[in-house]
């Protein structure tokens, strides 16, 4: 078979620049061949080396007293919880697969993030997912295609994590213009193990066996990591070659057998053929072990005759795993995966010199030294060019401020999509297999009891894309503070992040100063509440032709939570309970949800936000979680201070409560008073018996704290600056919880 | 006591109920599908999962799995067996119990806290309740739309073999309280010999309080009474 010689167009198809093919002609002392130019231009993708991003990933903190496992180092950080238990956790996209087939994109995109996590030999015990897509509502060409992209996505997030057995407990959905067409799909997984369980990803051992475990290689998702390093077009439907086909039964196995073989003594390094399959888990292993790997491709299980070394090197075939294993244990690895009746194969070595090197039927068709291979793509730093701030939003172009208007504004942001209760979705995703879920998908933070570490686990994720837009540090700032302030509310204490950077092409010069702000946002935050970034994901390239998507760079929280006593949730208990407000009433309504759901405008600046008086709220309210005082808490985040109010009030279908609520004369505008987004404020709701200790144990820390009114009744009433707004309880419930059921199931 | 637990490719709520039953004190035990005995054991059980992946049909081909015949054999001989989601489908796919699970109604898969009535107290797994009496356990299934022609449903109800049906927080059979669409709310049934008893919902979720709802442990409180085995404390 003739492979296609190397022309200047090749190079190009391939997204290698001129310079970058130079610096490949220097590592290899001469012209790569057609696999060895494919083998470069996946490992030298944006998906796989970060070459746009890794310089300013490096401004991220990582370490910490709790790291075992650090960012970088492997598949997935691992952060002590105490007992000599760990947890391993991540988030990674899936958008562009998502965009062009949502159900296998979601499907596959869950698959890839277990795997990540099982590698680092933890048992995984939850998910999470982070999503956007355009907005669903209406009769348009564009929202029955962003309807069918959410239908289809959480139908493929179902269909793997149901099958496979790993609840999905939680996350977040926010519907904007921007994600019109190029959705985001940001699965999150947790495991658990034991210290000494850490699993690692490199080839040690000079002849030891290299195994090929899992599924057969077949052509599905040939260079898909190639692909998620382009913007998304209309040309994109035609790459749904690259888009991959999960089997999550076969992961199950899969998972079930390597955790077997993990609790043996029978592996030297273990490794997920995710994105680049066969080609990066190899040079991969050999990097991180300072050795190099041999493989022979006819040994290679596959799916399809007729497949070429470059085809089998690119596959991104789902649910395989390379595995050293320790010279003379191999019959140990042939029992069990027989068992699992998976399919395995010897078909390779760790060698001494460094290279990784290809052979098929006795011909060496690639050879390359695999530390360069792996690490040495170039990085760039890229021009960054700032967006002027946003003007302050003027208030008097919001027209009138009547009651009435204030009144209809709330039962619209509830119905609003972004704001809107997820059942919908959470029902689809099985919330309550393992056996662990303390608090159900819909409160401030999902809340998991890890049976087997008997450890209680509070876990979010949060970004808002509109902050992000307007003012990219402030808005990446806000998305740690809020996931602190959701775990903070949960009875926890944050332990560290993830995070999933989702922007747009990083050649636009504004595209990557947003990038690059956001960044540096998320690292302050990070360091503000020491929560080191255990690892992530980054996702450039997502578009559409009306341009870039809001950047969005999503916070996965992990935190931990010392006693089942402490969990608490955001609905009110009980009538008669006293509502406290913990921050103060707020006035800021530049790129709030009302601006945007209720006069159609994303405008206005941020919220501002002081770490100091952040933390302080969240010390303050675990201080009284903790003393046994609180019934119910409840961040403001979207829609301000009255949506938050109204979510305590509905989020318990079987339990609603009214409220009795009064304001006083704010001194500002009804709607500012009512849906400003001023940060660092938190619900609380306790015991009338219990009202006047909480008042003054908070105030005495120093923290702004007042009591705005009483659980009860049938109706939500607030009173404020001389007017009186009244909604019945089961109205707010209606517009809140049916609203994305309806949208969808018409 | 003793308890199976029999494993299937594609199980995943053996390690649930495995661990419930541990908790309790029960000496439980995987058994591998592989397998050709599971005898000796005081109660079988078929955990919930996807089974073989479930792409045939839900418990399809696991009732192929050689460790099927020695389940047969065993609930033949009155050997307590009990078949939890996907192992109520295996058990209907294996003729053990008649009927079929469908789609659901909504053609979703649908996770939940379902309510479901006692409606015969008088059997090995539901001794420890009172007829009437409302259980609030975890569903989560896609196929759970109990089905049978309509002689089939009246033997169950003249045998008295439905065991739960659906209902709201009052026990009213209302259909807004049916997750699945199932003829007459059925949610649990047993053999006529009433050694066998398959269910949608799951009560190895319904077991530690700090979960929200222990309502299923009086299903397993039952077998143990019948057992004459003492729980642990």
């Amino acid at each position: 078979m003739t492979e296609p010689a190397i022309t200047a167009e090749l190079i190009a198809k391939h997204g290698i620049t001129p310079d970058e093919f130079e610096r490949i002609k220097s590592i290899l002392g001469r012209d790569p061949n057609f696999t060895e130019l494919g083998i470069f231009s996946v490992m030298w993708s944006e998906h796989c080396s970060y070459k746009n991003s890794r310089k300013e990933l490096r401004k991220f903190p990582t370490d910490g007293p709790g790291v075992l496992v650090k960012a970088g180092e492997e598949n997935a950080g691992v952060i002590d919880i105490g007992d000599g238990w760990a947890v391993a956790f991540k988030m990674e996209s899936h958008n562009h697969p998502s965009a062009i087939e949502p159900f296998q994109g979601a499907a596959t995109g869950v698959g890839g993030i277990i795997r990540d996590i099982f590698t680092m030999g933890a048992r995984p015990v939850f998910s999470l997912n982070s999503l956007r897509f355009g907005p669903i509502e209406g009769d348009g060409a564009s929202a029955k295609t962003n309807r069918r992209i959410f239908a289809g996505v959480v139908a493929g997030i179902a269909h793997y994590g149901n099958c496979i057995g790993i609840p999905t407990i939680g996350g977040e959905i926010y519907f904007d213009e921007s994600y019109d067409g190029n959705p985001l799909v940001n699965v999150f997984c947790l495991g658990v193990l034991r210290h000494e369980q850490i699993a690692r990803g490199a080839a040690k051992g000079v002849g030891n066996p290299v195994f090929y475990v899992g599924a057969e290689t077949g052509r599905d998702g040939l260079a898909g990591a190639a692909f998620a390093s382009r913007d998304l077009t209309e040309e994109s439907k035609q790459d749904r070659p690259a888009v991959q086909v999960g089997d999550p039964f076969r992961e199950k196995l899969l998972l079930e057998a390597c955790l077997e073989l993990l609790a043996t003594d029978a592996v030297a390094g273990i490794q997920d053929m995710g994105a680049a399959g066969l080609t990066c888990s190899t040079c991969e292993t050999a990097s991180r072990g300072g050795t190099g790997v041999e493989i022979d491709l006819a040994k290679v299980p596959k799916r399809e005759i007729g497949m070429t070394p470059y085809e089998i090197m690119l596959s991104e075939s789902q649910e395989r795993m390379l595995i050293i294993v320790k010279a003379g244990q191999e019959k140990l690895v042939q029992d069990i995966f027989e068992k699992w009746d998976l399919p395995y194969a010897r078909v390779g070595t760790v060698k001494d010199d460094g290279m990784m090197r290809v052979v098929n039927e006795g011909v060496t068709v690639a050879e390359i030294p695999a530390r360069p291979l792996a690490e040495d793509a170039p990085l760039y730093d890229r021009e960054a060019e700032a967006r002027p701030a946003p003007a302050e939003i003027d208030l008097s172009t919001l027209g009138g401020d009547a009651a009435d208007a204030a009144r209809e504004a709330l039962l619209k942001l509830l119905a609003s999509p972004s704001i809107a209760s997820k059942n919908w979705v959470y029902r689809q995703y099985d919330h309550t297999v393992r056996a662990g879920t303390m608090v159900l998908p819909g409160s401030d933070a999902a809340v998991f009891l890890v049976r087997e570490a008997d450890k209680i686990l509070a876990a979010t994720s949060d970004c808002n894309g509109l902050y992000c837009s307007l003012e990219p540090r402030n808005g990446a700032r806000i998305a740690i503070a809020e996931a602190a302030r959701n775990i903070a509310c949960s009875g926890g204490v944050p332990l560290a992040v993830t995070d999933n950077l989702n922007f747009g092409n990083p050649y636009k010069p504004e595209n990557f100063w947003q990038l690059r702000e956001c960044i540096e946002g998320l690292a302050e935050g990070c360091r503000a509440f020491g929560t080191p970034v255990t690892g992530g994901n980054v996702s450039l390239y997502n578009q559409n032709p009306k341009g870039s998507i809001d950047p969005t760079p999503t916070v996965g929280m992990v935190g931990i939570i010392a006693d089942a006593r402490h969990v608490t949730t955001q609905s009110f208990k009980q009538a008669g309970d006293v509502i406290l407000l913990v921050g103060g009433l707020g006035d800021e309504l530049g790129a709030s949800h009302y601006v945007k759901v209720v006069h159609g405008r994303k405008a206005g600046r941020v919220p501002r936000l002081d770490f100091e008086r952040e933390k302080a709220v969240h010390e303050a309210v675990r201080a009284m979680i903790r003393s046994g005082l609180v019934r119910s808490a409840h961040d403001c985040s979207e829609g301000g201070l009255t949506v938050a109010l109204a979510e305590c009030c509905v989020s318990d279908k079987e339990r609603l409560l009214g409220a009795s609520v009064d304001l006083g004369a704010t001194g500002v505008r009804l709607d500012q008073a009512l849906f400003n987004e001023t940060q660092s404020r938190i619900v609380l709701s306790v015991s009338a018996a219990n009202a006047t200790a909480v008042l003054s144990l908070i105030a005495w820390r120093g923290t702004d704290v007042s009591r705005i009114g009483v659980v009860g009744g049938r109706d939500l009433k607030i009173g404020v600056n001389g007017s009186e707004l009244s909604w019945p309880v089961r109205e707010l419930h209606e517009a809140w919880f049916g609203s994305i059921g309806r949208t969808m199931e018409g | 006591m003793k308890a199976a637990i029999v494993r299937f490719p594609g199980s995943n709520c053996d390690q649930d109920c495995f661990r419930a039953l541990r908790e309790l004190g029960v000496d439980a035990s995987y058994v591998w599908h592989k397998e050709s005995s599971c005898a000796g054991y005081d109660l079988i059980v078929l955990p919930g999962g996807f089974s073989y992946g479930d792409y045939l049909r839900c418990g399809a081909i696991a009732r192929f799995s050689p460790v099927m015949r020695s389940v047969v054999e065993e609930a033949g001989r009155g050997t307590l067996v009990m078949g939890i989601c996907n192992g109520f489908q295996i058990l209907c796919e294996a003729h053990l119990l008649p009927g079929a699970l469908v789609r659901n109604r909504s053609v979703h898969f649908v996770c939940e806290h379902a309510r479901v009535r006692v409606e015969n107290c008088a059997t090995p797994w539901t001794r420890a309740a009172a007829t009437g009496s409302v259980l609030r356990i975890p569903v989560a299934h896609g196929e759970g739309n109990y089905t049978a022609d309509a002689d089939t449903l009246l033997e169950l109800n003249v045998n008295r073999q439905v065991l739960l049906r659906y209902c709201d927080a009052h026990g009213a059979l209302v259909d807004a309280a049916n997750p699945n669409g199932s003829a007459e709310s059925i949610a649990g049934i047993c053999n006529r010999e009433r050694n066998i008893f398959g269910l949608m919902p799951h009560p190895e979720r319904a077991c530690d309080p700090r979960l929200g709802t222990v309502d299923g442990r009086v299903l397993f409180e039952s077998v143990f009474e019948t057992l004459g085995f003492r729980i642990a404390a």
